[in-house]
């Protein structure tokens, strides 16, 4: 195959990666009956603020976009916490059932818990957390992908002489976290924290079956009601899902590199 | 004291250490999981305070329901209709990428690009494109003078717009899956199989494929894990509301997740019923994973 021909394949295959996305935009700059034109529209038109106006005043789309902030910073913060607090313990510490603990979290990481979520909704109700963001948040503060992605990481790239040099200073093991595990493991920590926002941003069904109100709702779910209705009403639809998609595509912009780098190392491992 | 201190710390610090996730995963993971059997054996119903044992009643009830065969019929042929080109246009993608390139991380953005996009604007974006009347798709099709198809009213031609959402979304998360395997495989075979006159398509069958088997595995089982659970892409894909529930007004593009969402979740909450749905896929997808490990295997003694 020659480099030409190499080079032009993969740029059609970036167009059709960013087609959609891009067609996305030109709906949303419409005016909806603008959609019905034959041809259909392929540049962006001058109806952008007034579809935005639109999203806002049809759905709480500002607290559905602040209650996704909220869930997605909290569970990253916390997988991101625990995982690492976990990693560094199967990594680098002696400990009774290691071994058995550490074959537990590998073999419930493929376990499809979406199965669960009849007995999670009862749960969650009894806690009386139903329609409240407790429900979906605390569900998701820990997973056992984290847990093996870290340990996975910390056990080749902390060195065991840092940690012995530590305790010869008289470290107790939670100085040696602080100071010396979490510098090392800043950059899994990123990728992890990345892959779990992003994971957390995104999911749909556990909101949607257990946020009823409006003002509750995650993006996703708010998005998909403006997907709803009986008239289809596109360029309402894609305002929307532009507005939710654009905080993620401007973190991918800036850290897509180390997301990809972070992906890449996971799978060779795993 | 010191003593016992330090070694208090260092032997109570892991446990303390796991505890967090041991204890989270088990109450909202691990035992709704478990739970889902017990539940499935009962008539249990969010509308009632009474649970009567009811045996294996949910399971012979469930596989008496033409709906439920409908939506594994469903399943299965979404499954097959995005797993198959899914996996091998990621293989070829991966091959390509795998090569000295400019620009070589513009083109995994890219190929990313679609994963970071959620569920449900994949299936916004895309209904627009597969809308009947004004469809981008059905326009093109049009002016190459073949006709419009009315995607979400057939089973097959629905199924392919569903599909087609998967594909997009994973194919370039899975080439980099891909690629990342592939470069563990030595540089010296391509050499020589160059110097062989071995075409690019050659290596590939000959070279790659064999080297990458355990990840072709590895990413196989998990999109086949995904593709049993779909349930973002059938609902919305038929607009939300009672007909994204059912798949559609004909049941058409109904799967197995929102059969369980359905019995669970909506009608009268069903939550027996629901459950057992809910094992029954599990079943499945153990099956799918065994089956996958059994191919695994051979392929490693045939070697």
């Amino acid at each position: 195959m020659t480099r030409r021909l190499v080079y032009l394949t993969l740029t059609g295959v970036l167009m059709l990666t960013a087609f959609p996305l891009y067609f996305s935009v030109v709906v949303a700059s419409q005016d909806n009956s603008a959609l019905s034109q034959v041809p259909p529209p392929v540049l962006p038109g001058a109806n952008l603020i007034e579809n935005i106006k639109r999203v806002f005043e049809t759905v709480p789309f500002d607290q559905a976009l602040l209650n996704s902030v909220i869930v997605s910073g909290v569970n990253t913060a916390s997988v991101v916490l625990f995982s690492t607090l976990a990693g560094f313990a199967f990594a680098k510490l002696k400990f009774k059932g290691r071994t058995a603990l550490l074959l537990t979290v590998v073999g419930t990481m493929m376990v499809p818990m979406q199965l669960g979520i009849i007995p999670l909704f009862m749960l969650v109700t009894k806690l009386e957390w139903h329609d409240t963001l407790l429900a979906v948040t605390v569900p998701a503060l820990v997973n056992a992908f984290g847990v093996f992605f870290m340990t996975q990481y910390l056990s080749e790239a902390l060195p065991t002489e840092l940690l012995e040099a530590g305790r010869i200073d008289g470290a107790a093991t939670h100085r040696l976290f602080w100071h010396v595990v979490l510098p090392v493991a800043r950059p899994a920590a990123a990728v992890l924290g990345m892959l779990t926002f992003l994971n957390v941003w995104n999911d749909y069904l556990w909101p949607l079956v257990v946020l009823a109100s409006p003002e509750n709702q995650t993006v996703q779910v708010a998005l998909s009601q403006l997907r709803a209705g009986y008239v289809q009403d596109y360029s309402l639809a894609l305002t929307g899902t532009m507005l939710a998609t654009l905080p993620l595509l401007l973190v991918f912009g800036l850290l897509g590199k180390q997301l990809i780098g972070g992906i890449m190392q996971g799978a060779v491992k795993g | 004291m010191r003593t016992w201190l330090y070694k208090a710390d260092t032997q109570l610090s892991p446990y303390v250490y796991i505890s967090p996730f041991f204890i989270l995963f088990a109450v909202f993971g691990l035992f709704p999981l478990g739970y889902t059997a017990w539940v499935s054996l009962h008539d249990w119903s969010l509308l009632s305070d009474e649970h009567s044992f009811v045996g294996l009643g949910n399971y012979s009830e469930l596989l008496a329901d033409p709906y439920f065969w409908n939506a594994l019929r469903n399943t299965l042929s979404i499954l097959a209709l995005s797993t198959i080109p899914q996996l091998i246009l990621a293989l070829i993608l991966a091959h390509l990428v795998n090569r000295p390139l400019r620009a070589k991380t513009l083109w995994r953005l890219g190929m990313l690009l679609p994963n970071v996009t959620s569920v449900v604007a994949v299936v916004v974006i895309f209904s627009q494109l597969f809308g009947r009347d004004f469809g981008l798709i059905n326009w093109l099709l049009e002016s190459f003078g073949l006709g419009r198809i009315d995607w979400q009213a057939g089973v097959a031609s629905s199924h392919v717009a569903i599909a087609a959402m998967i594909t997009w979304r994973w194919t370039g998360y899975n080439a980099l899956i891909f690629l990342a395997a592939m470069q563990a495989v030595p540089k010296e075979l391509y050499e020589s199989a160059t110097l062989d006159g071995a075409t690019a398509g050659q290596q590939l069958r000959k070279i790659t494929i064999p080297s990458i088997r355990p990840t072709i595995i590895f990413v196989v089982i998990v999109s086949t894990i995904y593709g049993l659970q779909v349930f973002a892409e059938p609902q919305l894909f038929a607009g939300g509301g009672p007909n994204g529930i059912i798949g559609g007004p004909d049941r058409q593009f109904q799967t197995l997740t929102l059969y369980m969402y359905e019995h669970g979740f909506n009608r009268g909450f069903e939550f027996g019923y629901a459950s057992a749905t809910a094992w029954v896929m599990f079943g499945l997808i153990v099956l799918a994973a065994a089956v996958n490990y059994l191919i695994t295997r051979r392929i490693r003694s045939s070697r």
